[in-house]
């Protein structure tokens, strides 16, 4: 059990007992937290769930009160190098002096590591990156001169030149227009079916059975989790929503499964 | 009364009041809606506006002058807002690019009609609170100074002012939305507050300068802010606080023959530390208390609802016990000790041989805060 | 001008505005760009306490115990900042109108307090408050130059680390970067360029020094490298011409000319930069306008065509003006010269008529595109 020894190395994600709370008001209560390899996973739940807080914990950017984290059977802060990150959106200042293409190069600043300087080749690793999004020919645009959609794409192939084992993304579809939802999500499948893993924190229950293979369902605590089929059932979303029945029971969004 | 006015500690003390207590009015409020710094960018305008108002109408004081200048200070906020507005700058930097460029504009102006106008460019950013006595004007037959005269207007102006629109202010402050909603026109409001701390700026301005005016007006607020949680109380403790700050800081700088005007400011200072470091509610050494007993209702909780969690689980054994609250909630020996403790002793927690297992009471606890939404 | 160039005290005033305005052009557009422009005031004001322990410490007016007092003091004000923000309900705005004030007025009484034991010389320490340009030693110079010297290694070392933990810090922290160190070496080295410009500028406007080359630069362009190149150049002229000035003529106090001149170029960037500026953007959105206008008439041509069942149909000018509500003149003048359009005269008393050519039918068909081109 201690660092230096794998633990759980077959799964992509393990989250053991995490309990985050900001002073004496909880955010997470001791969360088990498992994803195997080479899934694509969604963390869903109702408003202040703690979606974002638990991938924030997961990445060591807040301290838990409680619990470990491991990645492939190795604490976090020895598996950061196997990491991709897209933050939410609002955390940057739109009008901040950089293009795309220097956005994007900046992924590779955690392996370049101290004193050493993007040179030719992380140039070409970032354009084959922006090639990937979709985003070449923004490739010098300002980036307050982009969409919403074209901006999370720019924050994706960041992500993607960090060439990470394990991705984490803050909500990437949030006002994002259709064009951009479908670049994003063609990379997101892309990715999977290369072996990496994602795990995704998703606003919109009414895609997660369609886009995702795997669903963790959060409400503070951990709700369910597991494949999809088995997870999305009228039981389940009720525990994590609790009265917004009518979310669940709206056409076209019946859960299938045998809990109804 | 004449005797009272002759005496010049007293004028000094009460001139200091005086723009204490006409600043920290106006001040609260400009505190409350994050704009201290227009305080800062005001005191440093208007000294262009002195000059220039010098200039056209050869006035050195009275209401032409206070109001003329006034509009300096107000133009430059309203400036600076214009510029963030533009969307080429922060609003931060609008501000620190605004205000130096009038000061500076000031401060030439000065250097070229210096010896024509009463003011040097040195007491432009320190005042001379020592000397107000030395000019006076007749009133009711009672030699006053010039500058007690017009701070006493302007913090009778300023009282009325918040006192008539207190529940206006208080809206706008709070919730500028709901304000516009009601009719009330917080932008108006907030224009008219910007005019009165630029009037009270240019009357404070003999006696204390640009820089220690800032102190008077956001320093007492922001200690009475601390302290409490209403608005009028919020009020009339920073008015207590300035009226203190000049009285303490005159006695302390005549003990130690330093500049009078810059102790008074530092005693705001010290008021302020005082409030940040003790305060009942709000300060340092409370919110330490406060967190302390925070983080251990969390640890405790975060216990029952761990063993809460797997108590029906078949690996009981291994998740139950207090090796496991080091291996799996990575808490260090001496902190899963104490907590364990902590919940045994509030009946929440029992040990059945190596497993720890909860009490009724702590399974409920642990249930309730799983519910959902709970 | 170039005359002055040749005095001895000139040169050196020359060569320490220079070395001012590089470092906190530099610095300064960090400090900018991480919303920490009044930081810079703050710091500048914290200055002055120190200048005076300095000198009490020292027992006379030395350089280095000067401004080692302004930096400390300026760390000071910046904890002081921090904790404010960290450990109070009090919004940054507060925090920082507090540490300006409060260490100003301990300033004030420390000033006073030389003031006495000095004598009536005043020990010289006023020209801290305004800058006095003609006090710059060749000594100076030196221990100037080293310490901006040192500032810009550092900023240079560590570019790529500034870069990102200025721009997205939270994205910063996920790749292991020590986001806090990093940003107290900022702020050490932001108040480092405001100690270098005290002796020149003074405590009350070196903060201009450090918004305004960096507001202006940004203007011209969208790359970090060369916004923080270009307020450095911005600075280091305005800094060259204000003191020359200032030393060239008696009375004017430095800091206030190098921070005018600054500011009539920050003024020149906002209006004429060519993509950011106010000229610029006005053009733009005239652009649009009339493209959006010569589009209007482009498909009302099209439609009294399809309405007289002939492709060919020339509708007469009057005609349009009614149709549009506005004269359609202009409009039609553009389109014409970009060949979206062309006259028939029918008769010599009837009034012009219009209709559209192929290019025009194009440029219809193409949405957005084609109509611009009558306004490149």
């Amino acid at each position: 059990m201690t660092p230096e020894h794998l633990h759980e190395p077959d799964l992509a994600i393990h989250v053991e007992d995490l309990t985050v709370s900001y002073g004496a008001k909880p955010a997470l209560w001791d969360v088990d937290l498992d994803v195997p390899p080479g899934v694509m996973a969604a963390i869903v739940g109702p408003n202040g769930a703690g979606k974002s807080t638990l991938l924030k914990a997961i990445l060591g950017l807040i301290r838990p009160t409680a619990g470990h984290v491991y990645l492939k059977g190795k604490p976090y802060r020895e598996q950061r190098r196997k990491v991709g990150y897209v933050p939410q959106r609002s955390s940057v200042d739109w009008d901040f002096p950089t293009r795309v293409i220097d956005v994007v190069t900046m992924g590779l600043y955690g392996n370049l590591g101290w004193l050493r300087r993007p040179g030719k080749r992380e140039r070409a690793q970032a354009e084959a990156a922006l090639e990937q999004v979709g985003m070449a020919e923004y490739r010098d645009r300002q980036i307050a001169q982009l969409s919403g959609g074209q901006q999370q794409r720019t924050f994706l192939a960041r992500a993607l030149v960090q060439d990470a084992d394990v991705l984490f993304l803050d909500e990437p579809m949030a006002g994002v227009d259709a064009r951009s939802e479908a670049a994003i999500l063609e990379v997101m499948r892309d990715l999977r079916s290369n072996g990496k893993t994602l795990l995704v924190v998703h606003h919109d229950l009414q895609t997660v059975r369609t886009t995702f293979d795997w669903m963790v369902l959060l409400n503070v605590r951990m709700i369910a989790q597991g494949p999809v089929d088995e997870v999305y059932t009228r039981e389940n979303l009720h525990a994590a929503y609790g009265g917004n029945v009518a979310l669940l029971d709206a056409p076209g969004v019946e859960p299938v499964g045998n809990g109804s | 009364m004449n005797a009272l006015f002759a005496s010049i500690p007293f004028t000094i003390i009460a001139t200091g009041a005086l723009v204490a207590v006409a600043a920290s009015l106006l001040g609260t409020f400009l505190v409350l809606r994050r704009e201290s710094l227009a305080t800062d960018a005001i005191g440093h305008a208007i000294v262009a506006g002195i000059v220039l108002v010098w200039l056209a109408t050869g006035l050195t004081s009275g209401p032409v002058q206070l109001l003329g200048a006034a509009l300096a200070g107000v133009a430059t906020v309203l400036l600076a807002n214009a510029l963030t507005r533009s969307r080429r700058m922060q609003n931060d930097a609008a501000i620190g690019l605004v205000f130096p460029a009038m000061f500076s504009l000031g401060v030439l102006l000065l250097n070229l009609f210096a010896r024509q106008v009463h003011i040097d460019a040195h007491t432009v950013l320190l005042g001379e609170i020592g000397f107000v006595w030395l000019d006076t004007v007749n009133v009711l037959g009672v030699q006053v100074p010039d500058a007690m005269v017009w701070l006493g207007l302007v913090t009778l102006v300023n009282l009325a002012f918040v006192t008539a629109f207190f529940k206006e202010l208080e809206l706008g402050t709070f919730d500028a939305a709901q304000a516009a909603a009601f009719g009330f026109a917080p932008g108006l409001l907030g224009v008219a507050l910007l005019t009165l701390t630029s009037v009270t700026a240019v009357a404070s301005f003999d006696a204390v300068g640009v820089v220690l005016f800032v102190a008077f007006a956001i320093v007492p607020p922001a200690a009475a802010y601390l302290l409490s949680d209403r608005l009028h109380r919020v009020l009339l403790i920073a008015s207590g606080i300035g009226i203190a700050s000049s009285v303490l800081g005159y006695f302390v700088a005549v003990a130690w023959d330093v500049s009078i005007g810059g102790m008074m400011a530092v005693m705001t200072g010290v008021f302020l530390a005082g409030a940040l470091a003790f305060g009942p509610r709000y300060g340092i050494v409370a919110q330490a208390v406060r967190r302390r007993g925070e983080r251990e209702v969390g640890e405790n909780r975060a216990l029952a609802v761990h063993l809460c969690q797997h108590e029906a689980d078949p690996d009981v054994g291994e998740e139950n016990v207090l090796e496991a609250l080091r291996g799996h909630l990575r808490w260090p020996d001496a902190k899963a000790r104490a907590v364990v403790a902590r919940c045994i002793d509030q009946g929440w927690v029992k040990r059945d041989g190596r497993v720890l297992t909860l009490t009724d009471r702590g399974r409920s606890a642990a249930r309730e805060i799983l519910r959902p939404g709970g | 001008m170039l005359a002055l160039l040749g005095d001895y005290t000139l040169q050196t005033v020359a060569l320490g505005a220079i070395i001012l305005g590089v470092a906190s052009g530099a610095l300064g557009s960090f400090a900018v760009l991480r919303r920490q422009s009044l930081l810079g005031d703050a710091l500048s004001h914290a200055a002055l306490p120190g200048v005076a322990l300095g000198f009490l410490i020292a027992g006379g007016r030395a350089l280095p115990a000067l401004l080692a007092g302004a930096l400390a003091t300026g760390v000071a004000a910046a904890l002081t900042i921090t904790l404010l923000q960290r450990r109070s309900r009090l919004k940054s705005d507060a925090a920082i109108g507090i540490a300006l004030s409060v260490y100003f007025a301990v300033g004030v009484v420390l000033l006073s307090v030389v003031q006495r034991s000095a004598g009536a010389g005043q020990a010289g320490l006023e020209t801290f408050l305004f800058g006095q340009a003609a006090a710059i030693l060749r000594s100076d110079l030196g221990l100037m130059a080293g310490v901006a010297t040192a500032a810009l290694v550092l900023l240079v070392a560590l570019w790529k680390e500034f870069e990102l933990t200025s721009f997205d810090p939270v994205f910063a922290a996920s790749l292991g970067l020590p986001v806090a160190l990093l940003d107290a070496v900022m702020t050490a080295m932001i108040a480092l360029a405001v100690v270098l410009g005290l002796q020149m500028v003074g405590v009350v406007l070196m903060s201009a020094m450090i918004v305004a080359p960096a507001v202006a630069a940004r203007q011209w362009t969208n790359r970090l490298g060369l916004m923080v190149l270009l307020a450095a150049v911005f600075a280091a002229l305005s800094g060259v011409l204000g003191a020359l000035a200032s030393a060239s003529a008696r009375g004017l106090a430095t800091g206030p000319l190098i921070v005018l001149t600054l500011t009539v170029w920050t003024a020149i960037s906002l209006t004429f930069a060519p993509n950011r500026g106010f000229v610029a953007a006005a053009r733009r959105r005239r652009r649009v306008r009339h493209a959006l206008r010569d589009r209007q008439v482009l498909a009302l041509l099209d439609e009294l065509a399809e309405r007289h069942d002939d492709p060919n149909y020339a509708s007469e000018q009057g005609l349009l003006d009614g149709y549009l509500g506005v004269k359609s003149g202009a409009a039609l003048r553009a389109l014409h010269e970009a060949g979206l359009v062309e006259q028939v005269r029918h008769r010599p008393e009837e009034g012009v008529h219009w209709r559209l050519t192929d290019a025009g039918r194009e440029a219809l068909a193409e949405p957005g595109h084609g109509v611009e081109a009558a306004h490149p």
